[in-house]
């Protein structure tokens, strides 16, 4: 845990202007968020449907990225359970919309509901530190499955449920409207996030992180602190959770498996821990490793490689992107200027 | 600013390569129906090649297209070869979404011809229906492929687990009258489907039990009908779950009559996972509707080997294997009845006008208002380390209709191993 937040500070600290001197205010969030959005819509026109489909599945997984590295890249506090804080989202979701057929009133719900889970998991996790905390994050994703199955009358076990959706406006074809949505809502998390994250609630986030004793002589709440990073941290897989039900119009167990827990983490390492851009970066990696590694799969022939390569795909970026990048691919542009400076 | 103009800059490349790879993709097809061209027709499917359902079933999709690539060394289908993509899902159906909008969306495929598996079908039947993909030989006995006015696209293979249900049923009371039945099942519709076939002929069973894939351990279960005093146990499990629940009762020594559901009893599966233990398998009940591996005199059973041996890398012959490229003859049967000029609507008039005869011991029952496979089963034993068949062919419903027997005469295949248009 050290190590990955003095590599997060390495990376935050030239950019919040300590040590060099500030040569650019850099942009309002509402700005980039905006032109994102412009971005997007842009896209969806251009893109053929299935990259359109994909391009929802990043907006799903930037969601919940966006919230996993504020938890761990700027409060310290690692997750390996943010696959079962999606599956709450996704699960509330397919129950409230089964019953009622709104789907604005089942995001609502389902955000309330992984707010609360969020409030239940935090109070548990701000008594606990590193490999604890992992720990019990850890149980929280394995446990998944044999609750759906405990209770299988209301979560149909391994079968999962099916999500009843009214179709998109006739105009608007079905994956642009995936993509609408899942970029509206992430971008909306993100806008959220940025400005969370810019005042008083980020530099406690940070101080915590950095030094509880000292934070604590600076009159910040550290339980307080630590839960409500948690509680965040938690709306936001919620709404990606969500969101991904929507994708699938199902949700099962085996949607949220482990895997999903830790390929979250080493997508947000990768991406660069603590930045919002890391996290994007995080996001588009999640969809299109796998899709590489699908198709070297198939070049190679073999079946059964496919669905096992995606795993190695990933170890090898998260080696090679740690060796050649420690802040991760957000801090390349910064680190690249930084030598261009430096040999001019 | 420079970040954003670096990520703006990498999602415009994304997107570049993204129209590129589309290009390619309808470049390929000139006519003006998916998939289809003058010499090729490009299906797609979704397997477990990987995870928890892979044991035996990823054996499936690979002999379907070895079936077809014995049809196209043989001229093809009206001028046409058959070109089969297929698409490991690993049993997990978000997997299932995205390999399936590829097929349709990217590879733009004709049709999604055998996905496998209830949970991970289910969540792309409205996908598949709003592009009007047809969606056929669904490799489940769900009966939620029998939807016509929902799902007009879409095609069952297998014999419904209630049909299954009711014929196993009626094994237990005509041969093992008066002794406690109990059930094994999975958690899912599956397990429920089965033990709705059996209670109706059978009436409420002793004991009931239910696993879940995603955890390997019947102890419990077993232990439960041990205790109940069960004397036979009908299995609707998956072929793992088959020999864990034998493997377990025989550890406890609970040895009741095991009588299981086809999609978990071949013999070759089943006894493989069980190793040295594989002899707890005898006398054993299961059905199927499909002829056996190991029947060399079955002039079907015959082609399929030959087939398996110069497409399929002579892989392992088992009931898997016959299941494949029986979807594959009948999909070809198919093909044949649409006619030259192929459409997505000519094929699915073809499968519901339905006269296919083809290895299947019982017919199928397609019509505009059915849409499920097979229609019944026959029950085998294994005997010796081998199932073999016994009695008649049964055919019933979902619903109240009798158990009969069907008496009519299988039928061989053509001279050529390809059907005839």
């Amino acid at each position: 845990m050290t190590d990955m937040q003095q590599k997060a500070s390495a990376s935050t600290v030239p950019e919040t202007g300590l040590n060099v001197p500030k040569r650019r205010r850099r942009p309002h969030p509402a700005l980039v968020i905006v032109a994102g959005g412009i971005l997007v819509v842009a896209l969806t026109y251009v893109l053929p449907p299935f990259r359109n489909y994909q391009l929802a599945t990043m907006g799903a997984y930037f969601c919940v990225t966006a919230g996993l590295t504020v938890l761990t890249g700027l409060n310290g506090q690692l997750s390996l359970g943010h696959g079962a804080l999606m599956a709450t989202g996704a699960y509330t979701l397919a129950l409230t919309q089964n019953r009622w057929v709104n789907l604005p009133l089942s995001f609502a719900v389902a955000v309330l509901v992984t707010t609360a889970a969020g409030a239940v998991i935090g109070l548990a996790a701000a008594r606990l530190r590193g490999p604890y905390l992992a720990g019990l994050t850890l149980a929280v994703a394995i446990v998944v499955p044999s609750v759906t199955s405990t209770f299988d009358e209301t979560f149909n076990s391994d079968q999962g449920l099916s999500v009843i959706l009214n179709p998109p406006p006739e105009t608007i074809p079905m994956e642009r409207w995936q993509a609408w949505l899942c970029w509206g809502a992430a971008l909306v998390v993100v806008l959220l996030l940025a400005l969370l994250i810019r005042g008083r609630f980020g530099r406690d986030l940070r101080a915590v992180r950095d030094d509880e004793t000292a934070a604590k002589l600076a009159g910040i709440n550290i339980a307080r602190t630590q839960v409500l990073a948690f509680v965040v941290s938690a709306v936001c897989a919620g709404v990606a959770g969500a969101l991904f039900a929507v994708l699938a119009q199902s949700v099962s167990p085996g949607a949220f498996p482990l895997t999903l827990s830790l390929f979250l983490v080493m997508a947000i390492v990768i991406g660069g821990l603590g930045s919002l851009f890391g996290a994007l970066w995080g996001a588009v990696l999640l969809v299109l490793l796998p899709t590489l590694a699908q198709s070297v799969g198939e070049q190679t022939g073999s079946q059964q490689l496919e669905g096992n390569l995606a795993l190695v795909v990933f170890g090898v970026v998260l080696v090679v992107v740690m060796l050649a990048a420690p802040g991760g691919l957000a801090s390349i542009p910064s680190r690249i200027s930084r030598l261009i400076r430096r040999n001019r | 600013m420079k970040r954003t103009a670096t990520a703006a800059l990498a999602v415009v490349l994304l997107a570049t390569a993204g129209c590129t790879g589309e290009s390619d993709g309808s470049g390929s097809s000139s006519g003006s129906v998916p998939g289809v061209t003058d010499s090729e027709i490009v299906v797609g499917t979704h397997m477990p090649l990987t995870g928890p359902a892979a044991a035996g079933y990823s054996k499936i999709a690979p002999a379907t297209k070895a079936y077809f690539d014995y049809v196209n060394a043989n001229g093809g289908v009206h001028g046409r070869k058959i070109s089969y993509k297929i698409k490991d899902d690993g049993y997990n159906p978000a997997n299932t979404q995205t390999v399936v909008r590829e097929l349709v969306l990217q590879d733009k495929v004709f049709a999604i011809l055998n996905g496998l598996g209830t949970p991970t079908h289910t969540g792309v039947l409205d996908f598949l229906k709003t592009n009007r993909v047809p969606d056929l030989f669904v490799a489940s006995g769900s009966r939620s492929w029998n939807q016509p006015d929902k799902y007009p696209g879409t095609f069952g293979f297998n014999p419904d687990y209630t049909v299954e249900g009711k014929i196993l049923g009626t094994y237990v009371k005509e041969n093992l009258a008066g002794k406690k039945t109990c059930f094994l099942g999975q958690d899912d519709d599956f397990g429920r489907d089965s033990l709705a076939g059996i209670e109706k002929i059978l009436g409420p069973v002793a004991a009931k039990e239910s696993y879940v894939t995603s955890n390997p351990n019947v102890g419990p279960q077993m232990g439960a009908l041990k205790a109940a005093g069960c004397e036979v146990v009908v299995l609707a499990t998956v072929p793992g779950f088959t020999a864990l629940s034998i493997g377990t009762a025989a550890k406890i020594a609970f040895k009741p009559q095991f009588v299981v559901s086809n999609v978990g009893a071949d013999p070759t599966t089943v006894g493989k996972t069980l190793g040295a233990a594989a002899p707890l398998m005898e006398g054993l009940v299961a059905a199927n509707y499909l002829p056996l591996n190991n029947d060399d005199a079955n002039p079907w059973i015959q082609l399929f080997k030959k087939v398996n041996a110069a497409h399929n890398g002579n892989a392992e012959f088992d009931n898997n294997v016959v299941y494949g490229m029986s979807v594959g003859y009948l999909f070809v049967q198919a093909l044949q009845a649409a006619g030259k000029d192929l459409t997505r609507d000519k094929i699915i008039e073809a499968v519901q006008k339905n006269g296919f005869q083809g290895p299947g011991s019982v017919p199928l029952r397609f019509s505009a208002q059915d849409h499920s496979g097979y229609g019944g089963e026959q029950l085998t034993k294994i005997q010796g380390g081998k199932a073999v068949y016994f009695g008649t062919p049964y055919t019933t419903d979902d619903k109240d209709a009798p158990v009969a027997p069907y008496t009519g005469q299988p039928v061989a295949p053509p001279q050529s191993g390809v059907p005839a248009a």
